[in-house]
């Protein structure tokens, strides 16, 4: 299988010389094309700078990040955003869908910006909606719609422009369990259906026990490596667990 | 120190008060232009007589100002409150670190007073040097002699803008200091994260509204050009207003539901781009603006109409101007003064003294040379008398139409008789006029000249019948099926409300002569020298004016001269103020327009940042955007340019005046530059400002 994305020792520094701070301190791993990868950490440990790299939010010190054979730390300006907004899909947290469109739209509005046949866009749209569920609440706003609803809108919106890479960052935190359980199965479907590529950052174990192979960040490195495997989940999820009272920032923090 | 913070603040957020700023320095360059004509160059030159009118102007202008004042004072507090909103989190802070309220009321204070003290400066550097441009305008109105340019400063003006605007800053820091003392730490501090509750309207409701809302503002606009003949009292006038006021506001309410459903099926056109969210940008913000959007639409169209209207009235009037004052002077007396009057009306009795009555019975020449006028100072002259025949009254011309008629104008006296001339004597004075002249074959034929607008309509309808008339027991009938085209007395427009034209072998009794005319020009080649001889009738002090007097004989009359100043002067003085209220609403209405756009864009700060998260480039985001702003200044613009052009015609066709393409032309040109630059100036400033907002903190 191929790699859609090879980080390679990259670094991430903020501050000046004489107060440096390493928000990520020499990182390298792949993801191969339709894996499910979770990234793991408490907060501060330098997930959401290794996210905001990657997506080209930001940009890295030192390395280099490959996403589908092209180095996109090399990319600059109007490229970048091509870039961004071809082969990259997001979903956030906060769902950041659009209060003054109708989930209809708010799907559209990734291929529109993409300059893409408006014929083709009401098919896709109607055929994403289909696969992940959303087809009655298309003519909705997001008001009128659930937590989880707005994230599958949001899901669908990011899957749609058929992206190399999706992007998740904290998608079950606003969500309540349900909700949030309905979203991961989601993930599954387009990962599995439709074969998207997903990372995915969290720090909800339980989210994470959906991923294929875990990246627990600690201090800005890699601290440990989970492969689900053969797993059930629930036993990657004890798994999980286990390494994360191992990491276990906090109680270490206390003694 | 709190001195330095507000310098270091201002300096941040020079962008923000960029709306602030131009609107004080607007407002205090076109205040300071309009307060200080009268020491304008333009002023020394003009004439005596005019000069008065000028004084009289400037007085109005005062009052004026004073309500200019006020509409300014509003829009400074409504900006700086948008200032002070935008700044809550930064006073949040403030109050976090332990200032306090009257701190930061302190800190704001000196923003105010410095703010203040600039945009006093530049203004009135903008004004002083604006001023020598309206001194030319000044000088083009009043036709003064502007061949030597020099400039001029107007102290008084100075001071007057700096008196009424420093209250306008001590009502703001009032306002302030209140507005500070009311807020609540917590919601300072979350002051950014309020959200809107967004209202979606049914788009099959907004599309049945706006296609109503466009029938009523058509009636509207018929009423008030096509049907205006139905409009027969100013109260029925309110009828087409308060449709227009309905009408736009329903538009507005409906327009982007209209526009949204209408791009909404044509899919192309729709999922193209950001098309999508720049039209629910429209259809969310449009809601909540309605009553702003109608106020500045109402605003533009005022601004439009008044200076457009006022400028081709202008135009207009002077070509009547010049075609209604032919010669340089008409004179003329009662003719046959009995020994004593009673005034029907009053009730008052009049006692002609023997000279009086004696004077009477001769000619105005006889007048004028009696009494030590130098006749050499006239040529052309040209006398007639005018009769006036018991019992041919308006009521008789009118015919049956007399009863009509009282009913639509009830104020007018039926019974006025009817001016007659004799058709050789208006022949000879039409010669003189250069207008048309006119004959009477059979000797039962009289003709009607009138140009008054309103009674040539109330004639015609007899006219068109034959008009026949029984006097003295001999039948008359009118030559023409209508009026004709003429006048005897000059004035300032057509208000010629009748003359009846005769045969020359109508025995007209010389008991029935009413009055003695004259008219005639002056002996002189240079305009300087009939100025001069003009003085003679209006100058209290000439010999011949005390000669007259002494015998009390009342001779009057008109120059061309004095009609042509008092025309000008009055017509100017409208139009000044025309013009100084235009641009201050002008001012008013970009300005709220500008500021409800900037909150907005600080609103839609969000939205943006999640285009930009999915992908939009800062090129695609800068396009919505500006189409977006584009859109809300252009759509009040619009619909007030469609009201102005039938506000227009009616202004038009109100104040009785024809004008043509290429007279309204240049009028137009000049509004849609001053709207132009002004209206610009706050596209710019707010495009620049939501730019600047929504980038940051991206």
């Amino acid at each position: 299988m191929s790699n859609v994305l090879e980080i390679k020792n990259i670094e991430k520094y903020y501050g000046n010389k004489s107060n440096l701070t390493k928000a990520i301190n020499n990182i390298s791993f792949n993801v191969e094309k339709g894996e499910f990868v979770g990234i793991m950490g408490a907060s501060g440990s330098g997930k959401t700078t290794l996210l905001n790299c990657i997506s080209t939010i930001d940009r890295v010190t030192a390395g280099n990040i490959i996403i589908d054979g092209k180095d996109i730390t090399r990319l600059k300006g109007k490229h970048l955003n091509k870039f961004r907004r071809e082969e990259l899909g997001f979903i956030f947290q906060d769902f950041n869908l659009l209060d003054t469109l109708t989930a209809y739209e708010n799907i559209a509005i990734a291929l529109t910006i993409q300059k893409v046949d408006h014929k083709e866009i009401d098919k896709k749209v109607k055929e994403i909606a289909e696969k992940l569920d959303i087809t009655d609440i298309l003519k909705k706003y997001p008001y009128q719609i659930s937590g989880g609803q707005k994230q599958r809108v949001a899901s669908a919106r990011a899957i749609i422009t058929n992206p190399k890479l999706i992007l998740a960052d904290e998608p079950t935190g606003a969500l309540d369990s349900k909700s949030a359980r309905q979203l991961l199965e989601t993930f599954e479907t387009l990962n599995k259906s439709l074969n998207a590529t997903i990372l995915m950052v969290t720090h909800d174990s339980f989210s994470a026990s959906y991923a294929h192979r875990i990246l627990f960040i600690k201090d800005g490195k890699i601290f440990n490596e989970l492969v689900k495997g053969e797993d059930t989940r629930k036993e990657f999820f004890e798994k999980i667990i286990e390494v994360q009272t191992l990491l276990g920032g906090d109680l270490n923090d206390v003694i | 120190m709190l001195f330095k913070l507000s310098l270091k603040n201002m300096k941040k957020s020079f962008k923000d008060y960029a709306i602030y700023f131009l609107t004080l320095v607007l407002g205090v360059a076109i205040f300071y232009m309009f307060n200080s004509i009268d020491s304008q160059q333009a002023m020394l030159e003009v004439s005596s007589s005019t000069r008065d009118l000028i004084k009289l102007m400037i007085s109005l202008l005062g009052f004026v100002s004073v309500f200019i004042a006020i509409v300014l004072g509003f829009l400074i507090v409504y900006a700086n409150n948008f200032l002070i909103n935008r700044r809550k989190r930064e006073f949040g802070i403030y109050m976090t670190l332990g200032m306090g309220r009257r701190q930061i009321s302190k800190i704001i204070l000196i923003e105010t007073i410095i703010v203040g003290i600039l945009s006093l400066i530049v203004g009135i550097v903008i004004g002083i040097f604006g001023s020598q441009f309206m001194s030319v305008l000044v000088a083009k109105l009043f036709e003064a002699d502007m061949t030597e340019f020099t400039f001029v400063f107007s102290i008084d003006s100075c001071i007057k803008t700096c008196v009424y605007f420093a209250i306008m800053f001590v009502a703001v820091m009032i306002f302030n200091t209140i507005t500070i003392s009311r807020y609540k730490l917590i919601n300072l501090l979350n002051a950014n994260k309020k959200n809107e509750e967004i209202k979606i309207k049914n788009p099959v409701i907004s599309v049945i509204i706006f296609i109503i809302s466009a029938i009523v503002l058509g009636i509207a606009y018929y009423l008030v050009t096509g049907g205006m003949n139905k409009l027969e009292s100013d109260e029925q006038l309110l009828v087409p207003i308060l449709m227009g006021i309905v009408g736009t506001v329903g538009v507005f309410w409906s327009l982007s539901g209209f526009i949204l459903k209408l791009i909404q099926s044509r899919k192309k056109l729709y999922l193209s781009g950001t098309n999508m969210f720049v039209l629910r940008q429209l259809n969310n913000k449009i809601n909540t603006t309605v009553v702003s959007m109608t106020v500045i639409c109402l605003m533009l169209f005022m601004t439009i109409s008044v200076l457009s209207s006022s400028l081709s009235i202008q135009t207009s009037m002077d070509a009547e101007l010049e075609e209604m004052t032919p010669v340089d002077l008409n004179l003329y007396k009662t003719a046959n003064l009995p020994e004593s009057y009673k005034n029907p009306y009053t009730g008052k009795v009049t006692n002609y003294t023997k000279e009086q009555i004696e004077d009477s019975k001769e000619s105005i020449s006889y007048t004028l040379e009696s009494n030590g006028y130098d006749m050499n100072n006239l040529k052309d002259i040209v006398e007639i008398s005018v009769y006036s025949i018991p019992g041919w009254t308006w009521e008789k011309s009118l015919g049956d139409y007399f009863e009509t008629a009282k009913q639509q104008f009830k104020s007018l006296n039926y019974d006025t008789l009817e001016p007659i001339i004799k058709v050789s004597d208006y022949n000879k004075l039409a010669r003189l006029y250069g207008i048309k002249e006119y004959s009477i074959e059979n000797d039962d034929e009289y003709i009607v000249l009138c140009d008054f607008e309103s009674m040539v309509s109330l004639r015609n309808h007899e006219l068109n019948k034959g008009g026949i008339i029984e006097i003295n027991g001999k039948e008359y009938h009118s030559k023409y099926d209508s009026c004709q085209e003429g006048f005897y007395l000059m004035s300032t427009s057509h208000t010629n409300t009748g003359i009846i034209l005769v045969s020359d072998n109508f025995e007209l009794k010389e008991e029935w002569k009413e009055q003695e005319f004259l008219a005639a020009n002056y002996n002189a080649n240079t305009e300087e020298e009939k100025e001069k001889m003009n003085l003679v009738f209006t100058e209290d002090d000439s010999i011949f004016y005390k000669n007259i007097n002494d015998k009390d004989i009342k001779l009057e009359g008109m120059t061309k001269i004095s009609i042509i100043e008092a025309s000008k002067g009055l017509t100017s003085m409208i139009i000044f103020i025309a013009i100084y209220l235009g641009i201050i609403f002008l001012i008013a209405s970009s300005a709220i327009l500008a500021l409800k756009q900037l909150t907005e864009s600080s609103d839609n700060k969000q939205r943006y940042t999640i285009l930009r998260k999915i992908g939009c480039d800062e090129k695609m985001i800068n396009k919505a955007l500006f189409r977006q702003i584009f859109i809300f200044f252009m759509l009040p613009l619009i619909v007030a340019i469609i009201h102005s052009i039938f506000g227009i015609k009616f202004i038009l066709t109100v104040s009785a005046v024809v004008a043509s393409t290429d007279e309204l032309l240049p009028s137009v040109i000049i509004t849609v530059i001053t709207i132009g630059i002004i209206y610009g100036l706050y596209f710019w400033a707010t495009y620049s400002g939501s730019k600047r907002i929504i980038k940051n903190e991206s």
